[in-house]
């Protein structure tokens, strides 16, 4: 059972798992959908691809971030069957800027598509290491 | 160049004594035209060298033979000094031509060019400087369209945030730390409790799912060459590091920086954060004292008291905040296998006084201990000195802690020089630069980080000093910079971890001395930040949040052990923060993945009667 206690201005109550049981009575206001402040994920409300994603990683910001941006808008738009067969030649650029910097991009079969494009940051340990170099003055 | 003196000149400053003769002056020049007036005069004299004055005859000879030296002297330092003048000049029209290609310059010749300029005699000492700083400007760039000052967090997240809003964007990074940007929270964590002992240099480490990564947000080759900042195809990211910026122009929009190069921008962002501040009492404590004292906050910091963990047998931390109760216990868990005695002391009754409620302030403490420090709670540094090998602290009530390393982690004095010379306000309630809500100081200038008093819509003017609001705010300000116009409104969080049982994620305003409302269950073995992580099968507990974000996890012992002990009360729970009946503020206590539903509650900003309502959203007794 619920209980509560009192120390000076801060007020502590336990609860037990039945307590918390039934759904909650809280009011949260509606979210907006259109805020132009709220952060939004990949696709912004107008359709737009949002590079400023955490979830892209550095992809649209590094060094191969043009060719990055090229592929996968070419990607995004494309209305073919399949989509994106007509953007091989972007996504041949991106691949081969990528090569440059092994470092930044190992090489992973399937890190064409952006949200699980984090190349950067989030190696498995195979990748981290593959490339255990201390000189990073 | 200046002129070569008039014969008058010389005349005039010359000394005549009673003789008529004027005296040699210093000046070569001088007595060669002297001499050249004086000559018919002596001549004569020599004429009589039969008479009486025999010896006016061996002064002739004497004079001639002076006056012939003079001659030759005189002739030569002219003749230098023009020869210097021309290939001054051949040399300031080749460096001209040169600056103004963009094509990369090897320093040394640079460096050649004072030092021969300076040879010469009567040069001009300004010479030698247009050289150096035409010939430094050829290698690294006058002008940054993105100029960011400071190279911690903030400053990489702006970048990066400039970087994938305007395509081809050149941004600059003036550093004076001698590293390339790095993230700060496993230098008191993640790094203290890393296996590899090689990892003070490597500055990598392992999370509890394997995946391994380094401190610095990027490698080296992320990362363009500032000489290659204005040319390269697509734009990028320069870093100069170890150079401090020391004078900024906000009307002609340009800064200096420490070695004198000026640098102009476009728009500018300030992420200078802050220094570590110290006590009054071991500043004046003396040398040996000082020499004795650690105050954290960067990578040399961290390598030092690693080092110092191995080889002193006893280090006392002064602070029961953040820092100092994480270093503290990283500290604490070292402390049996090397034998190392770890103390920890502050003013408040328990740790994290200011941040937690009492009661749990108080459970904190105990965990605290739990790993292996001694905590002296309500201690009041009164004086520190150096006594027979040891640092002795006096505490007011008396105490005495005798010890062989000291650490300060009494808070941050955020760095606002720049405000001076640049006019921009500080503000006197929280320091730092006091901008708007859209981080903005001025025109062209925004400032992010630890050194920002920004206007929070909802929450009111603050400052932050944590990890996750440098990388929200930095990418706002890199946002604006780049013509978004929003204003702070994704809500910073950030997160603490005081051994493998302790281990909480915190938004808003969370201040110890506001009405709060605690709601608790019962805490399970699977309630740890170290199941957390398992769990969600990531490493980094924020990645949800942000991407930028260390590792949050205690690294337990590899050994199996038995569940971890937790008393009934505060296993796990959310912490609500009121002020004037509105929650500004939640902690959520051994409870994970659970911040969208807090950052939620907060933006609303609504009252709510019943405060345990508001809790069951958080399914506090679910994974």
């Amino acid at each position: 059972m619920s209980y509560c206690k009192q120390e000076g201005k801060d007020q502590i109550i336990f609860v037990t798992k039945e307590d918390h049981e039934a759904p909650s009575n809280a009011e949260l206001v509606e979210d907006d959908p259109n805020d132009p402040y709220e952060d939004h994920g990949l696709i912004l409300p107008n359709g737009d691809i949002n590079w400023n994603c955490p979830c892209l990683g550095g992809m649209a910001s590094g060094p191969c971030g043009q060719q990055f941006k090229d592929a996968f808008s070419c990607f995004h738009n494309s209305k073919e069957e399949v989509k994106g067969s007509e953007c091989i030649d972007f996504f041949r650029g991106m691949q081969e800027c990528m090569q440059k910097y092994p470092e930044l991009y190992p090489q992973e079969d399937d890190n064409e598509s952006a949200p699980s494009g984090e190349a950067e940051s989030f190696q498995t340990s195979n990748n981290a290491n593959k490339n255990k170099t201390s000189s990073y003055s | 160049m200046a002129d070569l003196p008039t014969t008058t000149t010389y005349l005039e400053t010359s000394q005549q004594d009673d003789t008529g003769v004027p005296s040699p002056t210093i000046n070569t020049r001088g007595r060669f035209l002297l001499r050249h007036e004086r000559t018919p005069q002596f001549v004569q004299p020599a004429h009589m060298s039969s008479g009486p004055s025999g010896g006016g005859g061996e002064n002739t000879l004497y004079f001639v033979l002076v006056g012939a030296t003079c001659l030759a002297g005189g002739a030569y330092a002219y003749s230098t000094l023009v020869g210097d003048r021309e290939r001054y000049q051949q040399r300031i029209t080749e460096i001209e031509s040169r600056s103004s290609k963009p094509a990369a310059e090897p320093s040394t010749p640079a460096k050649t060019q004072p030092e021969t300029a300076a040879q010469a005699v009567s040069e001009p000492t300004e010479a030698s400087e247009p050289a150096s700083a035409a010939a430094s400007t050829a290698v690294e760039p006058t002008h940054a369209p993105y100029l960011l000052i400071g190279g911690g967090t903030a400053s990489f997240a702006a970048a990066r945030s400039i970087r994938a809003r305007d395509p081809g964007a050149r941004v600059l990074i003036v550093t004076e730390e001698d590293d390339l940007p790095y993230m700060r929270p496993p230098l008191s964590k993640e790094l203290w409790f890393s296996d590899d002992p090689t990892v003070t240099e490597t500055l990598r480490f392992k999370q509890w799912n394997g995946k391994e990564r380094s401190i610095y947000f990027q490698p080296s080759s992320f990362y363009v060459s500032p000489t290659e900042l204005e040319s390269v195809e697509n734009g990028g990211v320069a870093v100069l590091t170890g150079r401090k910026v020391m004078h900024m122009d906000v009307r002609g929009n340009k800064v200096k920086l420490s070695d004198g190069t000026e640098i102009s921008y476009d728009k500018c962002l300030i992420a200078t954060g802050g220094i570590p501040r110290n006590l009054q009492v071991i500043e004046r404590a003396g040398d040996e004292v000082m020499k004795r004292t650690t105050l954290f906050r960067k990578i040399e910091d961290f390598k030092a008291l690693e080092k110092v963990s191995r080889e002193l047998k006893s280090i006392t931390i002064i602070g029961g905040g953040f820092l100092g109760s994480e270093l503290a216990c990283a500290l604490g868990r070292r402390s049996a296998d090397l034998g190392l005695e770890v103390v920890q002391m502050f003013p408040e009754k328990g740790n994290m006084g200011k941040v937690l409620p009492e009661y749990l302030s108080n459970w904190t403490t105990d965990k605290v201990k739990k790993e292996g420090v001694k905590v002296l709670t309500e201690a009041v540094v009164k004086n520190v000195t150096y006594k027979e090998g040891k640092v002795e602290i006096k505490l007011k009530d008396g105490r005495v802690v005798k010890t062989d390393h000291v650490v300060a982690a009494v808070g941050l004095e955020p760095s606002v020089e720049l405000a001076k010379s640049a006019g921009l306000e500080i503000d006197s309630d929280f320091g730092g630069f006091r901008v708007n809500a859209e981080l903005q100081a001025r025109s062209n200038i925004w400032v992010a980080g630890d050194a920002a008093c920004f206007y929070d819509i909802k929450l009111g003017r603050r400052r932050v000093e944590h990890h996750d609001h440098a990388v929200v705010s930095g990418r706002l300000a890199g946002e604006n910079m780049t013509g978004a116009r929003k204003p702070y409104w994704h809500q910073s969080m950030f997160w603490s971890d005081l051994g493998p049982d302790v281990g909480y994620e915190a938004i808003g305003i969370v201040d110890s001395s506001l009405p709060t409302v605690g709601v608790f269950a019962k805490a399970t073995a699977k309630d740890t930040p170290k199941a957390a992580t398992e769990q969600s099968g990531t490493g980094i507990r924020s990645e949800s949040e942000t991407e930028a974000v260390a590792g949050s996890v205690a690294v337990g012992k590899a050994a199996p052990t038995p569940p971890p002990q937790q008393k009934e009360d505060y296993g796990k729970g959310v912490i609500f923060y009121l002020r004037d009946k509105v929650v500004v503020g939640i902690v959520l206590w051994n409870v994970f993945n659970r911040m969208p539903i807090a950052r939620k509650i907060i933006k609303d900003g609504e009252e709510h009667a019943d405060l345990n309502e508001v809790a069951k959203l958080f399914n506090i007794h679910e994974e």
